[in-house]
């Protein structure tokens, strides 16, 4: 293990009952640095909340190791737990207490206190400061996160994990997070965040892309884009439903899927189709009205739903 | 330290802010100690008495004016004959009666002496054998009375036993309740509390972050157990209040070791709760356990509803594991009794022994992981 290395992977199992699935099943070794804002991106069920509680010492893996900044996960999970932020995806504070209270409770569990580490918090806690005496419970989503965020930084963590933080959050509440986040990580912190929104993605250094208990992929997003092989194409009709059927049925089409109010889809290696043939193709031979297609830059969703099948 | 103090903080918090179940808490065992002491007793009153006097005799007669003078007895009418009184209690005019043969009076100073038969509807065999002990024991009162007064010296060979009921001179049920009463209600609020106190962490997630921190398993058990034990010294205060100034039980013996009595039995019964809590998933499996699986023992084998010594011999071992049992025997002892400590050591060493093992327990059930 490398002095830069703040989180080392070497393959992690676990399977919560057998007859199903593993909920995670890495095989591959993963190194995540130190001061590095890492994403896993995956829709629900993939296994990211798993993974999370396994980094976290909360379950045991059946198999596999993992290191946090060169402490075993199952073997020095006390000392892990004294320098590591976890932030559930689920609002785990107590509603009964105020959010001054939640703040010191969590402060003092780790033998803080709140003025040692209130720099780190200050840009965040700042927007809650006029609710300090409100009941937890009594908070907006938004708000509720906050506070989250910041009980799991008032110990100044070394490495920070965050599940689904946006999830249930609104847009300005969302941005403003991932902007706390790139301050923590300028402060030398390392943080993995997990989110089933492909756009937030971009704004990590790297990311993991994970399905049914396995990363798919792991790179920075630019790479990822850049590495998308094929050609891909926006289509959109006055009928978007028969559209989705009609495309699949071209033989140039390879993958078809909807994506927001279009529908994306690429081209088979060994087609030369472009947009405008595309176009006339599907207006004449199916009869769509209004048809537009054009060729377009892959997204990372692209790419995630480009690397599923594989 | 400081880590504990926080945890401490925090569970007397969420105690006071929820003072809905804060007043259930006190309120209940209040409740529970004034009904089971007052309504449900055991002692026998206002039963309705019969009467078969063929001839109509004065001695007889006289009987039954001083039993119904009896706070226990009412007379309620007389009969012809045996088939009477049947009929009269398949009606169930009255409860027992009493029938006199013929020349009672007089058959009173001849050689063979006379007669009185005693019949009571057995329904209910507690009541019916409560009831024939005190009728005899008025007419044998009456008898002594009548007969030192009139012909003292002819019935000084009779053999008169001198019955003393020691402890409880005046047989209040209450005297036998209040201890089997309070092992109950300490048993039930005590690990009801503190069943659903971890539990809830779990079910509402911030177990999840509470485990991400140092915090050691011996501290949370700790400090969700102290809050409580404070509730239920309060409780105990007020149950003692209660049996002494409302039910007129005193304590006998030192109040002292029976407070400290008490204070073990109180921390083994939240401890038995805290187990409960790191066991289960749920608040309502937490509840149900409590409320019911331990109830029942409680109730049945503890001595304080049936004599634990006429069981078939299993269950008076299986009785042995039962802490309200020890519980209930040192308070009828310190209590009732008012006999010295020496004579409750191996009660107070038994549930000393059970709290250290139920505390034991509960610390190395309490999974620091989530699964």
């Amino acid at each position: 293990m490398s002095e830069t290395d703040s989180i080392v992977i070497c393959g992690l199992k676990k399977s919560y009952r057998k007859d199903l699935p593993p909920a995670v099943d890495l095989q591959e070794e993963v190194r995540i640095r130190k001061g590095e804002l890492f994403g896993i991106i995956g829709p629900d069920g993939a296994g990211k909340t798993t993974l999370f509680r396994l980094l976290a010492t909360l379950v045991l893996p059946d198999g596999g190791s993992a290191t946090l900044e060169g402490l075993d996960i199952v073997r020095d999970y006390r000392k892990i737990r004294t320098l590591l932020g976890y932030m559930p995806g689920k609002f785990s504070l107590y509603s009964d207490l105020s959010v001054r209270e939640n703040l010191e409770f969590f402060a003092s569990a780790f033998g803080q206190d709140i003025e040692r580490n209130y720099a780190l918090i200050e840009n965040i806690y700042g927007r809650l400061k006029p609710f300090e005496n409100r009941k937890a419970g009594k908070l907006s989503g938004g708000m509720k996160q906050k506070l989250a965020l910041c009980c799991s930084l008032i110990h100044s963590p070394a490495v920070l994990f965050l599940d689904e933080p946006t999830t249930g959050v609104d847009p300005s509440s969302r941005r403003e997070l991932w902007e706390n986040l790139a301050e923590l990580k300028e402060s030398g912190m390392t943080i993995v965040v997990s989110t089933a929104y492909m756009d937030e993605a971009n704004r990590c250094d790297r990311v993991a892309m994970m399905k049914s208990g396995r990363f798919l992929t792991v790179d920075s997003p630019s790479d990822i884009i850049s590495g998308f092989g094929k050609r891909l194409f926006a289509a959109r009709s006055d009928e978007m439903f028969r559209l989705l059927q009609d495309l699949r049925a071209v033989p140039d089409v390879d993958k078809c899927y909807t994506f927001g109010d279009t529908h994306h889809f690429t081209l088979r290696d060994c087609s030369h189709a472009d947009a405008a043939v595309l176009a006339s193709q599907l207006a004449s031979c199916s009869g769509h009205r209004n048809v537009e297609v054009k060729e377009i830059r892959a997204s990372l969703e692209d790419c995630y739903m480009n690397l599923e099948e594989k | 330290m400081k880590e504990f103090n926080a945890f401490l903080r925090k569970e007397f918090l969420h105690i006071f802010r929820d003072r809905r179940t804060l007043l259930v808490l006190i309120g209940l065992p209040t409740m529970l100690i004034v009904l089971f002491g007052f309504a449900i007793s055991t002692e026998i009153r206002n039963v309705s008495v019969g009467l078969c006097v063929p001839d109509g005799d004065m001695t007889a007669l006289r009987l039954m004016d001083k039993i119904d003078r009896s706070r226990y007895f009412t007379y309620v009418a007389s009969y012809q004959s045996e088939e009477d009184i049947d009929l009269a209690m398949k009606r169930g005019e009255i409860d027992v009666a009493l029938m006199f043969g013929d020349g009672f009076s007089s058959g009173l100073y001849s050689h063979d002496g006379s007669e009185v038969s005693v019949i009571a509807d057995a329904t209910n065999p507690n009541n019916a054998s409560m009831e024939v002990m005190y009728l005899s024991s008025i007419i044998s009162g009456y008898f002594r009375e009548e007969f030192s007064a009139g012909m003292s010296g002819q019935t000084a060979g009779a053999l008169v036993p001198n019955i003393r009921m020691l402890y409880n001179p005046q047989l209040r049920s209450s005297y036998n309740f209040v201890p089997g009463i309070m092992g109950l209600i300490l048993m039930l609020i005590c690990s009801l509390m503190t069943s659903v106190s971890i539990v809830r962490e779990k079910e509402t997630g911030s177990m999840e972050v509470l485990l991400v921190s140092p915090v050691k398993p011996i501290n949370i058990v700790l400090a969700k157990m102290i809050p409580y034990l404070v509730i239920s010294s309060a409780v105990l205060v007020i149950i003692l209040l209660l049996t002494i100034f409302v039910l007129k039980v005193p304590v006998a013996g030192s109040f002292f070791w029976m407070i400290l009595v008490s204070l073990i039995y109180i921390i083994l019964s939240l401890g038995l709760g805290l187990f409960v809590s790191t066991v289960v998933k749920t608040q309502i499996i937490a509840t149900l356990i409590c409320g019911m699986i331990f109830l029942v023992p409680v109730m049945m084998f503890s001595g304080m509803l049936y004599p634990i010594e006429s069981m078939p011999v299993p269950l008076q071992w299986f009785a042995q594991i039962i802490p309200a049992k020890w519980y209930i025997e040192a308070t009828r002892k310190i209590m009732i009794e008012g006999v010295s400590v020496q004579y409750v050591t191996t009660e107070i060493l038994i549930l000393t022994g059970m709290a250290a093992v139920v505390f034991a327990a509960a610390v190395i059930k309490f999974k620091d992981r989530l699964e």
